[in-house]
């Protein structure tokens, strides 16, 4: 591997880490542009992304229980949600590959972000 | 707080994840801004969340061989040794500043996502006026016809 590429990963890596310690997600959402852009392509990019989120998100989720930002109970209600929506999206995704989803996800997400501000 | 809402909440957040779209980005404001809850303890269940999610997807993944393992190497362990220090530093930060510095980055994430949507749509229109391409295939499905016929003679 080009060092280029070596350093590229490192900051990415870097940067990937403290937003998702910082927020508790949105690593991927970093994550899979920043692999694209180093020349993975797109289904290799969300892979690698998911396996490198999962240590990030153990080694984050041990901090905050020793801080005292665990509750079990939400966790197992939501969890099991989570993992049926997981599944669902994953099948539904073959059958919406559809760019209106994305403008929607965007519109979404600014308007929570917007909300969060005031 | 009654269980369902949050096993909806993890739904809806599942299912945007599962889709390929930030389900975190997503469960993280429904916990806060519907239900009411701490946004430390919002980020703290998220966390916890993609886990199961994601060990299922990364062996789905490992079996089709979609994983770049040096990648995966070089990018780890400046991202945990960060991530964690990071999680330390978020539990100095009072909730209400953490609220305000999540609700800057998902606005962010959202002007990429609409840069990244508008891009794909020229990129789309840009492609479609290929349809001469259909009368093509059909010529080449009527040779393969035609050469089966005569191969069979």
């Amino acid at each position: 591997m080009e060092a280029k590429k070596v350093i590229g990963l490192i900051v990415a890596g870097v940067f990937i880490g403290v937003v998702n310690g910082f927020f508790g997600g949105g690593g991927g959402m970093i994550c899979v542009p920043a692999l694209l852009l180093l020349g993975l392509s797109n289904k290799q990019a969300q892979a690698t992304a998911i396996l490198i989120m999962l240590p990030i998100s153990i080694a984050s989720a041990i901090v905050y229980y020793t801080n005292g930002f665990i509750e079990w109970d939400k966790v197992l209600f939501t969890g099991i949600g989570s993992v049926i929506g997981g599944i669902v999206g994953a099948f539904l995704l073959k059958k919406l590959s559809n760019n209106v989803l994305k403008y929607v996800f965007a519109v979404v997400v600014m308007a929570a972000g917007i909300r969060m501000l005031f | 707080m009654v269980w369902w809402w949050l096993a909806l909440a993890g739904l809806f957040g599942g299912l945007c994840g599962g889709m390929g779209m930030g389900g975190g980005t997503l469960l993280i404001p429904i916990l806060t801004m519907f239900l009411g809850i701490d946004q430390h303890l919002a980020q703290g269940l998220n966390l916890l969340v993609f886990i199961p999610t994601g060990i299922i997807a990364v062996i789905i993944h490992m079996k089709n061989k979609l994983i770049d393992y040096k990648v995966f190497f070089i990018i780890i362990l400046p991202a945990i040794a960060t991530a964690v220090c990071a999680a330390l530093f978020v539990g100095k930060i009072k909730s209400e500043t953490l609220s305000l510095c999540f609700g800057i980055f998902l606005i962010l994430i959202g002007l990429f996502e609409m840069y990244n949507a508008i891009k794909t749509s020229i990129n789309n229109k840009k492609k479609k006026p290929v349809i001469k391409n259909k009368v093509y295939f059909k010529n080449m499905y009527k040779t393969n016809v035609t050469l089966k016929f005569y191969s069979k003679k």
